[in-house]
């Protein structure tokens, strides 16, 4: 069994060394015999400049080959990779860099201004790795991504520990800040293996990686083709985006396995002119991150009816941890979004009322989840540490803050959430963090952002007021988000009162708010 | 060109600006670099222009640099109109 998932690419690169790893957007394909030399050199690289075990190296690439050796490479060298949304504004990635006190950076030309450097704290970066030209000479000291990879040499020896950090994933945190959720080898393997078990890859797969890497969905795209000598199509930001492009694209290369989030599909099923192209190849479609409209999941089925599909069901702190298999014709009269199913071997699961009392009937309650591939902790946050786990019978049970119910035949159906945080094209969001955002425009002076049910999935609107005077456009606002926050977090709606209603106690009266939002056209 | 302009800024405003007045958004507001537009809406907004004119846009048509103004995108859709019909496209092979 392995204990880090570099022995993954270090078997693959033995037993597979000329078949094709990854196959960039470029049309680029690395063998697996490039992939493992070209990890092993960056590793020791950053080894040479002092990166090593405990240590954290920010990854600020767009998707490709590059961002799959430097995981790798990173992991060699003994660190743990944190993948930085490339499209982000700035301010964010610089925060998570921040938050996380990386030793080392691996950055775009483009996206230089991202280094806590430039903000004055972060001048003890033992490495800046430079991908692309840059146009401008730079105050600091960077060596290119070419360089780091080019020298030769025999791979480093480094003590490798199943419970080191492999990555931290940042997701969006109720304070204003993006959280870092640590996961360590040993939760990816279990998680990895447990998709072996299910999925049954071969080498002769061709696997999709649309998600961008900063999402979860990354680590099933990149480590599963990766440890059976599959093929990983990566999948550019803006192919990503284009529908007409990606059906093509999943036609002309004959993907076997193909997993994003429902929005991605339902946007496949409404602009990617499907009945056009022979898919015929594709086994297996699965996705994550939101519920999946019935009524698009079925006509996606009858346009595509060869693969198996699977609803996979987990927060980034536990990967996917309950799934379920969608049958193989979905009823026309069906309108109720399928489970999210039953727990995976490696995991369990258990349902607890607020009092913390076990449900074992059919009422709701809270999700929780105990196993290996439940994550340590979140980067430097004690309180949400502690609010995060249970310890029950010497277990350590994560709570995922759903509410969930069991179906005697379906397993586990979602219910909802009880806090303020939403799923939107399979991004969480917490709306306290828009909120923040909002506050820093100089002329509201109120803010309170909730989320609506929508067609299609869930719409965001923010409710605001201002400091007399003129208030801002509606486009005025959009923008102002865009400046400081991920688009799919930008409101749909923005409606500006005179003042905000508020409850008996003097809090914003977010139920009320809920009920305008709803009714919104 | 004015009808044009309108009528596509009729259709931001109705589907994504619900309750913003005609006059904060410009020929030259930014629409996708600003975040005003994500990748959706200008499908959607594709899909609008291809019904509404007759013309068939691909993705270098609809890339931001073309595609990022009321005024650069009805640019485009005049352009289009004064083609041949058969004229095949880029296909979008990148």
């Amino acid at each position: 069994m392995a204990q880090h998932l570099a022995e993954y690419l270090e078997a693959s690169a033995d037993k597979y060394r000329d078949r094709p790893a990854v196959v960039d957007p470029t049309g680029h394909t690395a063998t697996y015999g490039d992939l493992n030399r070209e990890a092993d050199a960056l590793a020791r690289f950053l080894a040479g400049r002092g990166v090593g075990p405990g240590d954290r190296v920010g990854v600020v690439l767009p998707k490709g080959l590059r961002a799959v050796v430097s995981f790798f490479g990173i992991m060699k060298a003994g660190a743990a990779y944190v993948p930085v949304d490339f499209t982000a504004p700035v301010e964010r990635g610089r925060q998570i860099l921040t938050d996380c006190g990386v030793q080392s950076v691996i950055v775009d030309a483009r996206c230089l201004d991202v280094l806590p450097h430039a903000s004055g704290s972060g001048s003890d970066l033992r490495a800046v790795i430079v991908a692309g030209a840059t146009s401008e000479p730079l105050a600091i000291s960077t060596t290119s991504f070419e360089d780091a990879i080019r020298e030769g040499g025999q791979p480093i020896r480094r003590t490798r520990s199943a419970n080191d950090l492999a990555y931290i994933l940042y997701t969006s945190g109720s304070t204003g800040v993006p959280k870092g959720v640590m996961l360590t080898h040993a939760n990816a393997l279990s998680f990895v293996d447990w998709c072996s078990s299910i999925f049954l890859p071969s080498e002769e797969d061709r696997f999709s990686s649309h998600a961008p890497f900063h999402f979860d969905l990354s680590i099933l795209d990149i480590y599963l083709p990766i440890k059976h000598g599959a093929a990983l199509y990566v999948i550019s930001e803006d192919l990503g985006k284009n529908p007409k492009d990606l059906a093509r694209f999943i036609a002309a290369n004959q993907l076997t396995v193909w997993y994003s989030t429902p929005s991605i599909l339902t946007l496949l099923l409404q602009f990617g002119d499907l009945e056009r192209h022979d898919v015929s190849r594709l086994r297996i479609v699965l996705f994550a991150g939101e519920v999946f409209p019935v009524k698009h999941l079925r006509a996606l089925q009858r346009l595509w009816p060869k693969p198996v599909y699977y609803n996979l069901y987990g927060p980034t702190e536990t990967n996917v941890c309950t799934f379920a298999r969608i049958p193989a014709h979905i009823p026309d009269d069906r309108d109720a979004p399928y489970p999210i199913g039953f727990a995976c071997s490696h995991c369990a699961a258990l349902i607890l009322d607020a009092d913390g009392r076990e449900i074992t009937g059919d009422e709701e309650g809270l999700l929780y989840i105990s196993g290996p591939s439940v994550f340590s902790g979140y980067w430097n946050r004690p309180v949400e540490n502690a609010a995060a786990f249970l310890d029950r019978d010497g277990v350590r049970w994560y709570n995922t803050g759903d509410v969930v119910r069991r179906d005697a035949n379906d397993g586990f159906i979602y219910v909802g959430r009880k806090d303020r945080m939403v799923k939107r094209r399979g991004y969480r969001i917490e709306l306290g963090e828009i909120e923040r955002a909002l506050y820093l425009h100089p002329s509201l002076r109120e803010a309170a952002v909730v989320a609506a049910p929508d067609v299609d999935g869930t719409k965001i609107v923010a409710f605001l007021s201002c400091h007399g005077g003129k208030p801002p456009s509606i486009v005025d606002l959009k923008m102002f988000c865009g400046t400081a926050l991920p688009g799919y977090m930008i409101p749909d709606r923005f409606v500006i009162e005179d003042r905000l209603p508020r409850t008996s106690t003097d809090k914003v009266d977010y139920q009320a708010l809920k009920g305008r939002a709803h009714s919104l056209r | 060109m004015n009808e044009i302009r309108e009528a596509i800024r009729q259709f931001i405003l109705a589907t994504y600006l619900p309750g913003e007045s005609a006059e904060n958004l410009g020929d030259r507001t930014p629409l996708v670099t600003s975040g005003l537009l994500d990748s959706l809406a200008v499908l959607e907004l594709t899909s609008f222009i291809q019904k509404r004119f007759g013309v068939e846009l691909d993705v270098y048509d609809t890339s931001a640099e073309r595609f990022n103004t009321i005024e650069e995108i009805a640019g485009g859709i005049v352009r289009k109109q004064g083609q041949v019909p058969s004229h095949p496209g880029g296909g979008g092979a990148s």
